[in-house]
């Protein structure tokens, strides 16, 4: 019987073994939040679009730049993959995992600074929150993402500087990752809502 | 936020169990569960007189109109929109929630499931922190410059979006902060419920051996989770309208009023069950004790509380059968809102069954909670009126709303705190709080209650408004039979406050001089009566086990007509 090897007296029952880790699970729940806020927006903004009288996008307003932020898109998934596979080096311990990992930095830090590149731009051409629908949703919507972008950078920069003095554990890195995996998830489906 | 980012990654934490702690982190940045459901619970029912005392100025001034009212002064028209706005606002985001799933939620999962605290206990002081903020901010913003937001509890837009339209260009800023803080921090408290529910469990303690009350406080919490999202969406678009001066809810602009709407019902009603469901599993227990008997189908009654959760995100558009939607897709929500009485009517009869042939005893917190049973009752039942879309059209923004939610919410808030804090008052406490006063303060209330809204019924069937400052305006309202009703209602509800007076005093008195209480006055299963009255930090010298469900009361060949759960099976050497 395991139980008298362990010293316990008979039918005392074992402690449980938990299916998700603590941080695992909490952070499942707070991005199934997230989830459902970014949800809400969305619905908000296809119901603006089918709202507009003028047609969509309305006449007269600036263009969103479809293929610059196509390459973006690409850039902010590609750092998701670099994460993928920080993940699979930690796991494996080898060397490579502050690479990858610095990559997914690099990668979701340029992303940002593209977007405000492309924000300047088109406060240049006119669109701004109060511009109209158009300026109004474009900006919170892309604006809500990219500050989860940031939230999400520092995240990593955290682990990053908790892997480099090598007292990162998997307790630390499964949270940020499911962060970083939900920012990135999550903007294609704005990308295709609001620039296509 | 640093502090906490680092328990939640680490995904563990470390509890130094027996040190003597300093008067500053022990009462004020306390991380142990109890002393946050003690600070939740204090800031709840602080917030409850003030919300009382809000609905003293309104009614007195409904009642005679134009009169200054003794100790509060004349209430002009924006005050007593402001009042009536933070009446509602106070009671559902600050007293029902916090008291309901924050104190309970804090005090009990802990202890009902054997473990020593929260499993993110810095990230559960936070929550605290972030809602005293959003308390403090609501309250402020009755003192700033053109005075507390009056646009609804609801505030629907463009009332609320635009200053010009509400004249409270600042107080209605900080209101919305306010409830967006609350959600927040209610957000970070659910996550903790949930997780720890889930991993922190005694050891033997299975899905099913889960006390109900703490089921129905988890499935709220990820009720509350679920729906919060569009709100905060939407309070974030509104916030933009007001301070911004985007037109996202601006008709003129080419936006959508009726969008918040929607977005704010989406969450507004699964709100009413997140409220619900925690007073619902607060019954459950107190029934099964004190009339010594299982709780009836433990199973059917939990998957009953999953079917509500999952209807209640279907019926959200009922609140807006005269907004202007389309009639068909009112047909479709009037089905599913008289689809969810079923799931209610089901665990009624549930609770019915299990007092059924049990020894009851009238204890108060037995009292509180058949109680909540018949009132809750005439909510549920006047409620399937307003759900029905054609009955709808005529009581719409009448006082027959006003009474029936009155007859939801307050056995959800009130009667349905009262049952818990007189039940588990002896292990918060380590005392009994005197059974005498209870039961004065217990009839004194329900029959006040019951006769500040049956008129109010009364008043609704004939046509009477909500959100009216003077019905003498009216002709037809202002006729002399009416005016008495809204007295009569008045008066009962003065009688209700004046017997508040008893409990209070109960409460302090008790708390020093009542009778000690020993570890289980109540001779109860779950394992929060297993430790000392009031548990010490740590909750437990050392952990117990779980050997059966919580409700193995009256168990036949037993000498004791309960089983504790932590106490091993007679027959575990035979095994």
């Amino acid at each position: 019987m395991p139980d008298d090897t362990l010293g316990r007296p008979f039918g005392v029952p074992a402690r449980r073994e938990p299916v998700l880790p603590n941080g695992v699970l909490g952070m499942l729940i707070f991005v199934a939040t997230e989830v459902m806020f970014f949800s809400g927006l969305i619905s908000a903004f296809v119901i603006g679009k089918s709202n507009a009288l003028g047609g969509w996008p309305p006449p007269g307003q600036p263009r969103l730049p479809v293929e610059e932020t196509a390459f973006n898109t690409a850039a902010l998934l590609a750092s998701g993959v670099a994460l993928y596979f920080a993940n699979r080096a930690f796991k494996n311990g080898t060397p490579n995992t502050k690479r990858l990992l610095l990559l997914s930095i690099a990668l979701g830090g340029f992303f940002v600074l593209f977007q405000g590149a492309e924000w300047v731009a088109l406060i240049g051409e006119g669109l701004t929150l109060t511009s109209g629908q158009l300026g109004g949703f474009f900006y919170l919507l892309v604006g809500t993402h990219a500050l989860h972008v940031v939230v999400g950078f520092i995240i990593l920069l955290y682990t990053y500087r908790r892997l480099s003095r090598g007292d990162l554990d998997g307790f630390a890195f499964w949270p940020a990752q499911i962060f970083w995996y939900f920012v990135v998830g999550v903007w294609p489906i704005l990308y295709w809502q609001v620039y296509l | 936020m640093a502090e906490a980012g680092t328990v939640e990654t680490h995904g563990a934490h470390t509890h130094d169990a027996h040190h003597e702690q300093s008067f500053w982190s022990k009462y004020i940045f306390s991380t142990d569960h109890k002393m946050i459901a003690m600070q939740y619970m204090l800031t709840g029912m602080a917030m409850a007189l003030i919300g009382g005392f809000m609905s003293y100025a309104f009614r007195m001034q409904l009642a005679f109109p134009g009169e200054t009212v003794p100790g509060y002064g004349l209430v002009s028209q924006g005050e007593y929109n402001a009042l009536v706005t933070n009446h509602g606002t106070i009671m559902i985001f600050w007293v029902a929630m916090p008291v309901l799933i924050a104190a309970f939620g804090n005090f009990l999962i802990p202890l009902m499931i054997g473990a020593d605290d929260m499993v993110f206990p810095r990230i559960n002081r936070l929550s605290f922190q972030i809602f005293l903020l959003s308390a403090i901010i609501l309250i402020v913003s009755f003192f700033v410059p053109g005075g507390g937001f009056g646009g609804a509890w609801t505030a629907y837009p463009p009332l609320s979006s635009t200053a010009e339209y509400s004249l409270t260009p600042l107080g209605s800023t900080l209101w919305l902060v306010a409830v967006a803080l609350e959600f927040v921090a209610f957000l970070l408290g659910g996550i903790n419920f949930i997780t720890t529910l889930m991993n922190a469990r005694a050891p033997g303690m299975k899905m099913h051996d889960i006390p109900m009350v703490l089921w129905m406080i988890v499935i709220a919490s990820i009720l509350f989770m679920a729906s919060v999202g569009p709100l905060i969406a939407g309070a974030v678009m509104l916030f933009m309208d007001q301070v911004v001066g985007t037109g996202f809810y601006d008709p003129g602009r080419g936006g959508d009023p009726i969008l918040w709407q929607h977005l704010f019902w989406f969450f507004g009603h699964p709100e009413v069950y997140v409220v619900f469901l925690p007073a619902m599993g607060i019954v459950a227990d107190i029934i099964c004790t004190f009339s010594r008997k299982k709780l009836f189908n433990y199973k059917l009654i939990l998957y009953t509380v999953f079917a509500t959760a999952i209807i209640s995100f279907f019926v959200w558009a009922h609140h807006q059968f005269v907004a202007g939607i389309d009639p068909r897709m009112a047909n479709v929500f009037t089905i599913t809102t008289l689809i969810i009485s079923i799931p209610i009517a089901e665990m009624m009869f549930l609770y019915i069954a299990t007092l059924y042939g049990g020894s009851i005893r009238l204890t108060t917190p037995m009292l509180w909670a058949l109680a909540f049973i018949a009132e809750f009752l005439i909510g549920g039942i006047t409620g399937i009126f307003l759900g029905a879309s054609g009955s709808d059209i005529y009581f719409h923004d009448t006082y027959f709303v006003l009474a029936h939610f009155h007859y939801t919410f307050f056995p959800i808030a009130v009667i349905g705190f009262f049952a818990g804090i007189t039940y588990w008052f002896p292990k918060m406490f380590g005392r009994m709080m005197n059974p005498i006063l209870g039961k004065i303060h217990f009839w004194g209330t329900i029959v006040s209650f019951n006769c500040i809204f049956i008129p109010l019924f009364v008043l609704g069937i004939a046509g009477q408004h909500r959100r009216i400052y003077d019905y003498q305006n009216f002709p037809d309202l202002a006729l002399a039979g009416l005016q008495d009703l809204r007295v009569f209602a008045t008066a009962a509800l003065l009688v209700m406050l004046a017997f508040q007076a008893i409990f209070l005093f109960n409460f302090v008195y008790s708390i020093f001089k009542g009778k000690p209480a020993g570890k289980n006055p109540w001779k109860s299963n779950t394992l929060e009566w297993t430790t000392e009255s009031p548990p010490p930090h740590g909750n437990w010298p050392e952990l117990p086990n779980c050997y059966r469900g919580p409700y193995e009361y009256s168990v036949p060949g037993r000498e004791e007509d309960y089983w504790p759960q932590d106490v091993p099976p007679d027959t575990a050497a035979a095994e």
